[in-house]
């Protein structure tokens, strides 16, 4: 489809604005102002709407196909959640409003929405205090490790610079870990796909600063040396952080605190059904023991004895601000919505419904394909194509482009790197046994085309306006940019 | 109500398929050690009707009805009805990271024209696909300096927002980082001292354009200057103020930030905002955050895909050129359809209304009877500052009685501003609401 800029002519407009009722007169010198106009498109409305309406019919979205992204979590954004956003009440609510007048009375009910989605959260996973700031995964974990720092460098440890993180993990994770100073220390994963203790004993001393682990971890699978793992690490000083990306596993069903986690951070756009977007805006919370609150990001919402609630900036050993204001509000917002809608029972139908229909997959597709593990999993299950697929020269990714054939948006590939040619899925609590099933047959079907016709499949996707992009060349001679 | 699907029979059959007997049992299965959860606070469910009308009520909880001429990096912009009717399309706003160009050629292509309208109005080559919001993208562009330069010094100007400077400061505290903070001038940013201070031996220097007093600095001089060091020169914009001011390209900066909010994004309290970050197309391979590429697919057509990855943590991990995953897509996808709604001719026009009703407003504010100019002749796009004959802070209070945010105190972050008030007027206000303004701040005084 062509670019909007190339739709673009001369003098053409798409916009009403009011007319000036002041003198045109401004104090910008002719110096400073630039030569010529910014080159941005110039179209109609409709030319603006129908490009665009265009375009996202390019897209697969939750609301339109079934997309069991593995670690991703799509399930369905509840659309009471967009209307409430859209309340002019707080969408057009302005950040530095608390300060002009003492301890945000003009923003109470945003105030309170921050507030009480913390407390939710912390009845629900365990932990003491909540930041709410962090703008999205990757940043809460950025937040978590910093406070692990904070912590160290408190008690006088600031040698503690290893964090042991598996190699099932996230990307972020050591990205995160460097940003906050730390040396991060891969630790593998055992046959039982659990973390691999003797390699970690081999860690825990003065140098310990924690652990990053995902729970459950990338496999699917509930890690059993958890309890353990936290205990080792807490003996030897450090502190266990728990990368919450698969939460929706648990929720509900287990505190992650409980299990010794120091710190946490969540997804509220995976497990609490607030939109990707497209890939942002996120919102990524931390949660933590007691004992951290000190070094949580300021400003902090508290309620106080009347009710009201306030922004409170006193906390000299915080670690600062790590975002401009309260986080991703309309984020939170309708994080707190679905809370509110579900309340603990139907949080804990989520959980359960989600590792059911994760079950369902495992058992339906293991003959068909190699499973990462025969053990029970939880809310996503993990395969590769068999060896005879691979040697038909069927990989992962004619998998996936296989299944946009079929309408459905494929899993996640080569992800975790610990299992080869890795294919992860995560159907989420709120897809149907009938949508699992069209899913099943799709999955057999290309499994019998790989192994029969391997040929039909490394074509695909035929449906899509485009076929399989040449990636390589994009990176060699990047146009990421439009010139006229 | 928790959205579920699955009916008793559902699950029946499924657990009769995986061949476990119950539920219960297949949960004991995963391995998951039973917890004490005592969850007795936590609330039921509520309908649908009962949460909408509870937020609704605590929605009504906030001052919106204020007449807004408060700034501050934030401003309260129209924007067209076109930009949600795209935005709230769930195949954009429940769609992924597009990691499967076939299935997300939309959102791609919206990105890849989300990036040249950025380099347009910034007057740089190559753009990234955002970040989480202008604080956190100039933090990103400081240790991009870094890693090109090989130096750990960073000099910032007091005039940059004291938001993004503290974010900055909280996340270069573990991370070997010299930085020097620049006291402000009056209104302007103290070029000399920052010539001076930013040695041989600093990676950039960090300014704001129009800078946090909302004056409008030639910075031309000042980064030659700096270029002469070996020092990167880094700008945080305010990217509707580029409708019509020089641009940070022009003045020769290396790396150019902003905040985009301004560009069709709701106040929403905070946040989701919009990080951008626009270079030179040689220092493209050390950017940070997503970047989409046009390629040709199999066929031989144009396609779009994420591309640039080695930087990124799913590949490089530790090494990556920073942690950052997602991008704030649905806003850069706002931002689009802002700038293509409001278009070329639309951008100047509101860039022309801030600027000349800003200036009216000064002028009405100045005939007050003991407010004063701060430094004359000074240049500005929508923000200046006035000096009250009272505490800032006090006076806004009694500003909110007579209906009107009427600016931002400065003293909250500068101690020797505790008389400043930070007024910014957009498109939005009428000359009737600017009037307003002026004759309620003058009864204030009395």
């Amino acid at each position: 489809m062509k670019l909007i800029f190339e739709k673009s002519r001369s003098l053409r407009s798409g916009v009403s604005l009011p007319d000036s009722d002041v003198p045109n007169v401004n104090s910008i010198p002719e110096s400073l102002l630039r030569d010529k106009s910014p080159e941005l498109p110039e179209v109609s409305e409709l030319d603006t709407v129908r490009h665009y309406t265009n375009l996202s019919r390019m897209n697969f979205g939750v609301d339109t196909n079934f997309y069991p992204l593995g670690s991703c979590t799509m399930k369905y954004n509840p659309k009471v959640h967009e209307d409430i956003a859209g309340l002019d009440g707080f969408n057009s609510l302005h950040p530095l409003l608390p300060q002009l007048r003492g301890g945000g009375a003009l923003t109470q009910g945003a105030l309170a929405v921050i507030y009480e989605t913390e407390k939710f959260l912390c009845n629900l996973l365990g932990f003491d205090a909540f930041t709410m700031q962090p703008l999205a995964g990757a940043h809460g974990e950025l937040t978590g490790v910093m406070l692990i720092a904070a912590y160290h460098k408190s008690k006088k440890q600031s040698q503690r610079k290893v964090m042991l993180i598996p190699d099932s993990a996230h990307g972020t994770n050591p990205a995160s870990a460097a940003m906050a100073g730390f040396i991060p220390m891969e630790i593998p994963t055992d046959e039982n796909c659990n973390t691999d203790i003797n390699t970690l004993k081999k860690y825990l001393n003065d140098n310990l600063a924690g652990i990053m682990l995902t729970s459950p971890n990338t496999l699917g699978i509930f890690d059993e040396h958890t309890q353990q793992i936290c205990s080792l690490v807490h003996d030897a000083g450090g502190l266990a952080y728990c990368d919450g990306a698969n939460l929706n596993a648990l929720i509900g069903k287990l505190k992650p605190a409980e299990l010794g986690f120091d710190i946490m951070h969540i997804n509220l756009h995976k497990t609490f059904a607030t939109p990707h977007g497209g890939g942002g805006p996120g919102s990524g919370p931390v949660g933590v023991s007691e004992e951290l609150i000190p070094f949580l990001p300021v400003s902090r919402v508290i309620k106080r004895s009347d009710g009201t609630y306030c922004l409170e900036y006193d906390h000299p050993e915080s670690i600062g601000y790590t975002a401009p204001f309260y986080g991703n509000f309309s984020i939170i917002l309708r994080a707190y919505a679905y809370l509110l809608t579900l309340g603990i029972d139907g949080l804990k139908n989520v959980s359960e419904n989600a590792v059911l229909n994760a079950n369902y997959i495992r058992e339906s597709l293991k003959t068909f394909y190699t499973p990462a593990t025969d053990r029970v999993c939880m809310h996503e299950c993990v395969f590769s194509p068999t060896s005879q697929m691979l040697k038909n020269g069927i990989h992962a990714l004619d998998i996936a482009k296989a299944l946009i054939d079929k309408g459905i948006h494929p899993p996640t590939i080569y992800f975790p790197l610990i299992t080869k040619e890795a294919i992860m899925i995560e159907p989420t609590e709120t897809e149907s046994l009938e949508t699992l099933d069209v899913f099943i047959d799709a999955m057999k079907e290309i499994a019998e085309n790989a192994l029969n016709c391997p040929e039909m499949i490394k074509n695909a996707p035929e449906s899509t306006k485009v076929c399989r992009p040449d990636e390589t060349q994009a990176a060699r001679h990047p146009d990421i940019v439009f010139t006229q | 109500m928790s959205y579920i699907a699955n009916t008793g029979e559902d699950r029946d059959l499924m657990l009769d398929k995986i061949g476990i007997d119950s539920i219960e049992h297949l949960w004991n299965a995963t391995g998951v050690p039973e917890g004490n959860t005592d969850f007795a606070s936590l609330s039921s469910g509520l309908s649908e009707y009962e949460v909408y009308t509870k937020l609704k009520k605590l929605s009504l909880q906030n001052s919106v009805e204020l007449i807004n001429f408060l700034g501050a990096g934030y401003y309260d912009h129209i924007i067209p009805a076109v930009v949600s009717a795209i935005t709230s399309r769930s195949e954009f706003y429940t769609a992924y990271t597009p990691y499967q160009p076939e299935a997300s050629q939309g959102t791609l292509q919206a990105i890849y024209e989300y990036q040249t309208a950025i380099c347009r109005l910034t007057g740089m080559e190559v753009a990234n696909a955002s970040m989480y919001d202008g604080g956190t993208a100039l933090f990103e562009a400081m240790m991009m300096a870094i890693r090109i330069t090989g130096k750990r010094k960073a000099v910032i100007s007091e005039a940059v927002s004291p938001i993004y400077r503290e974010i900055i400061k909280c996340y270069s505290t573990n991370l070997d980082i010299e930085l020097h903070e620049i006291p402000a001038g009056n209104l302007d940013s103290n070029h000399q001292n920052l010539i001076d201070i930013a040695g041989n031996d600093t990676a950039c220097i960090l300014v704001q354009y129009p800078n946090v007093f909302g004056s409008i600095e030639d910075w031309g001089n000042t980064v030659e200057q700096i270029h002469k060091k070996n020092t990167l020169a880094v700008c945080s914009v305010y990217p509707q103020a580029l409708s019509i001011l020089k641009t940070p390209a022009a003045m020769g900066f290396d790396i150019v930030t902003g905040e985009g909010q301004s560009l069709g994004l709701p106040l929403n309290f905070g946040g989701p905002y919009l990080g951008f970050m626009a270079t030179e197309k040689k220092l493209m391979r050390k950017m940070p955050g997503r970047i989409v590429g046009r390629t040709t697919e199999k066929n031989g057509g144009d396609a779009f895909v994420l591309t640039l990855q080695a930087r990124e943590q799913h590949i490089r991990r530790a090494r990556a050129m920073s942690n950052i995953c997602s991008n704030e897509n649905l806003c850069a996808l706002a931002a689009i359809v802002y700038l293509s709604s409001v278009g070329k001719q639309g951008m100047v026009r509101v860039g022309e209304l801030c600027a000349s009703k800003a200036v009216f407003a000064k002028n009405q504010i100045l005939q007050i009877e003991g407010i004063e100019e701060v430094e004359e002749n000074i240049p500005f796009f929508n923000e200046f500052v006035v000096s009250l004959p009272m505490d800032a802070s006090e006076f806004v209070g009694k500003m909110i009685n007579k209906g009107y945010a009427a600016g931002f105190p400065l003293g909250r972050y500068y101690k020797n501003r505790k008389k400043q008030l930070l007024i910014a007027v957009t498109e939005k206000r009428t000359k009737e609401e600017i009037k307003g303004l002026a004759n309620s701040m003058e009864a204030v005084l009395k």
